[in-house]
């Protein structure tokens, strides 16, 4: 027999998985300045009781429209509420709107991408229905959803949802297309690995990477869809503090207190921001293809 | 001025200019006009590194630490960018391995290769009288037509020949060649080969020629250098290198380098019932389109074959040939369209998928990319016991299984919990082995399993076959394309063109006295088939010896 050759120490897992965190939320000065805000965002919101100095919800008319003060950091809306405490509150309701929607479709999506891309029979039928749901312009869609069956968080969630599912589907699909040819599946097919078991652990761990990155592109679009619905008036109600309702009831008195408008739409501004520009760095770490390559000429 | 077209000087290249990671070291070479050297290694040598340095094409990551790379007397590596851009094509032009990557998919080849005379500032009016001049001089047909063709409609070798012709249309003293005939037939590398060889001579270019294959060294070769982790260990004219190497490594190269003179043929075991049966085996693929008549390719066409216990058959053909579509059949990973299988007696081709569980573990199948071949996240032992759990093997029992056969197939009992990633081509493919035996098959199929690996390696993995045939008397269906590999591991051999079988029989019978056109020209285009490598002569030194 051949000689056992030397074989390379074993890499500790714990010092790659930090390695690659380090590559996905901290590659540059951008990139890090975008992790704590995101950080932030989601601490404002988790804590948000502990923050907010007044209840986001108690009406106060003797003090409508206050400029900003020592009590009222931002001022108040026109119902004496306290805009600083309603923006800290309305994170929460974001927060969930965005990362609600982002695992839905993306578990919806991978169980639909999966089989369509492994059976071949069932593809052709599910991915006709899928063309269908793509036609559905996602604002209409949810304002007609709100419209029949009121305005709750389960309602505005369903409504984003159901247009991001085909974009997740046809997304894992592809990359099961090409998984399902490597010749490591064809091999377990050959020592008769039952399909459900093919499919869960030789092409599904295929799919989670680009999910983890079309999974943040989903949240941040989720959290501004939910911010236009509730400006358009078919979120969730106009009492719950949400920026996309700050932003709505502010819209009349923008002369008198124009930091009502200005105030959430620049957090809502910086959280969408901050998770595109983290979805971008764990794209980069992830996808090698992706890393810059240089030849001299 | 100096007399040499191409003069490397003491060339040292780095990882990130650290001198302490180097990948070539102290290279120095040189080659006079109308030469060719042949710069020879396995993977990882520094060979591609060393004519990317000389084009001036280098990674960012990589940087050249001393020495010099002189064409024309000119240091190539002291050049600002727009005068090596000047330098290429005129001075020095390089042709790679794989022509459908290298043209662009979108432009016409004929505009293609004229827009290397446009890029160097020659006038529209002779371009196209140029163009079709070098397409004739690379012996393409109906250079008209090819002109207006796209890289898709062409085939292999045409392709190659374009790349040639966008390479010396300037007429530029030195031509890099990177491996050009690796991704191609052999009955095309013989062409492609000769045409090099030709050009040479007709233009006096020098040629600096990359390769792993000691075959196409003897057929190109004025001069050799023998690459080995970036340093050259031995450099020697063609016919000194071939008849003596001086050193250890020059040897083991040669020596690993299969004789296409087949193996003593083994006693014929007379069991009854075959491992393998096949008859009329067909697998058409049809497209349908909605106007017009449905387009039929018969991939296989009514293939007959029995391969007995203990016993390999070789099947051998060019791309196309439907070697693979065979053996996919066997194992069923396509469904045949008709005909019969039979493994040890039993029919398997119409058996529904559902109900092919029993048959799965009595053939399995090695594939050729052993880097493809095991899933990257799972560790080797889970790989290797995923078919024997399928069948309700314990848990225990067959981990302590697979790692007696990581032993037999010559790793460390401690491999079961590393990762693919870990290992070497080689040792990827012996894992995958021993997936395959975990089963313990009558039959196995080895698809291409050599063909990835470099030369010593190969030798090893076919000792392995060997061996563990010899050890469990299973029966191995050995698909290649590489006649060598062919002789030295198969009992009979079955040559197989278009979907159709052309020759079959006893290999020392079909290798050395080929009765079909076609297996003698596959014979005749197997490079350097006039040397025994192995025993440092030619193999007409070898007859008579032993006659």
């Amino acid at each position: 027999m051949t000689t056992a050759p030397d074989l390379p120490a074993a890499q500790t897992r714990g010092a790659l998985m930090w390695k690659q965190a380090r590559a996905m939320f901290f590659a540059g000065p951008v990139t890090s300045l975008a992790t704590v805000v995101m950080i932030l965002i989601v601490l404002m919101a988790v804590f948000a009781p502990l923050l907010a100095p007044h209840d986001p919800i108690r009406l106060n008319p003797a003090m409508r429209l206050k400029p900003p003060s020592d009590e009222f950091l931002l001022g108040t809306d026109a119902f004496g509420r306290d805009l600083f405490s309603r923006i800290i509150y309305g994170a929460r309701i974001s927060l969930a709107v965005g990362v609600g929607a982002a695992i839905l479709s993306v578990l919806i999506g991978l169980a639909i991408g999966l089989v369509s891309g492994f059976f071949r029979g069932l593809d052709a039928v599910l991915m006709r229905i899928v063309d269908g749901l793509m036609a559905i312009p996602s604002i209409l869609l949810a304002i007609a959803i709100v419209a029949l069956s009121g305005a709750t968080l389960g309602t505005v969630l369903l409504a984003i949802v159901i247009p991001e599912v085909p974009r997740v589907v046809r997304l894992v699909r592809s990359v099961v297309l090409s998984a399902r040819e490597e010749p490591y599946v064809e091999a377990a097919i050959s020592v008769g690995t039952p399909t459900w078991k093919i499919l869960t652990r030789h092409l599904l761990p295929n799919t989670i990477p680009p999910l983890i990155v079309q999974g943040t592109y989903i949240c941040a679009a989720a959290i501004l869809t939910e911010a236009i619905l509730s400006f358009l008036g078919a979120g969730i109600n106009p009492e719950t503090p949400t920026w996309g309702n700050i932003m709505a009831e502010g819209r009349v008195y923008f002369i008198i207190n124009p930091g009502i408008i200005l105030w959430p739409g620049l957090v809502l501004s910086l959280a969408i921001l901050s998770v595109n520009l983290v979805g971008d760095s764990v794209r980069d770490a992830l996808d090698p293809r992706m890393a810059k390559r240089g030849i001299d000429r | 001025m100096s007399e040499h077209v191409l003069e490397i000087r003491n060339l040292s290249i780095a990882l990130e200019g650290n001198d302490a990671a180097r990948v070539v070291k102290n290279l120095s070479l040189s080659i006079r006009p109308g030469e060719t050297m042949c710069l020879v290694g396995e993977s990882g040598s520094g060979k591609s590194l060393t004519s990317l340095a000389t084009m001036g094409l280098l990674p960012k990551a990589l940087r050249p630490t001393s020495g010099e790379i002189l064409v024309n007397g000119v240091d190539v590596l002291k050049q600002s960018p727009g005068k090596l851009r000047d330098m290429r094509a005129t001075q020095m032009a390089m042709i790679f391995q794989e022509p459908m990557t290298a043209l662009n998919p979108v432009m016409k080849v004929g505009d293609q290769i004229a827009e290397v005379m446009e890029a160097h500032g020659q006038s529209r009016g002779d371009r196209r009288k140029a163009v079709l001049e070098i397409m004739e001089q690379v012996h393409l047909p109906d250079v008209e037509r090819i002109y207006g063709s796209y890289p898709h409609q062409l085939s292999g070798g045409q392709r190659q020949r374009i790349m040639i012709a966008m390479a010396l249309v300037l007429k530029p003293k030195l031509l890099i060649a990177d491996e050009p005939t690796t991704a191609l037939d052999v009955t095309t590398q013989a062409q492609v080969l000769k045409l090099i060889r030709e050009l040479r001579e007709e233009l006096g270019t020098a040629v600096l020629f990359i390769t792993h294959d000691m075959g196409v060294v003897a057929e190109i070769a004025d001069d050799v250098t023998v690459l080995r982790l970036g340093e050259a260990v031995e450099r020697a004219p063609v016919a000194e290198l071939l008849r003596g190497p001086k050193t250890d490594y020059a040897r083991e190269l040669l020596s690993a380098v299969p004789s296409l003179i087949p193996r003593d043929p083994r006693p014929d075991p007379h069991k009854a019932t075959p491992a393998l049966s096949a008859e009329a085996l067909t697998k058409v693929y049809s497209t349908k389109s909605l106007l017009g008549k449905a387009k039929e390719t018969r991939a296989a066409d009514a293939v007959n074959l029995t391969l007995a216990p203990g016993r390999t058959l070789g099947i051998v053909g060019e791309s196309g040939s439907g070697k693979s579509t065979v053996a996919r059949c066997i194992v069923r990973l396509i469904d045949p369209t008709s005909g019969s299988v039979k493994i040890t007696g039993e029919e398997i081709a119409d058996v529904p998928l559902n109900r092919l569980k029993p048959h799965r573990k009595r053939v399995q199948i090695v594939f050729q990319d052993p880097f493809r071949s095991l899933n990257p996240r799972i560790e080797v032992g889970e790989s290797i016991i995923e078919g024997p759990l399928n069948f309700g093997v314990s848990r225990k029992a067959a981990l302590e299984d697979a790692k007696r056969l990581l032993e037999l197939v010559g790793l460390p009992r401690t491999a079961i919990d590393r990762f693919p990633h870990q290992f070497s081509g080689g040792q990827r493919q012996r894992i995958a082995i021993a997936r395959a035996l975990a089963m313990k098959p009558d039959l196995l199929i080895a698809d291409e399993a050599v063909s990835a690996l470099d030369v010593s390696v190969q030798a090893q993995v076919l000792k392995l076959l060997d061996e563990i045939q010899a050890q469990m008397g299973i029966a191995i269906l050995f698909i290649t394309h590489d006649l060598r590999v062919a002789a030295q591991i198969c009992d009979e051999v079955m040559v197989m063109r278009k979907g159709q079988v052309v020759e079959a029989g006893p290999a020392a019978e079909v290798l050395a006295h080929p009765r079909t056109d076609y297996t003698r020209s596959l014979i005749e285009a197997a490079p350097g088939r006039h040397w025994d490598f192995a025993n440092f002569r030619p193999v007409a030194e070898t007859i008579a010896a032993a006659g």
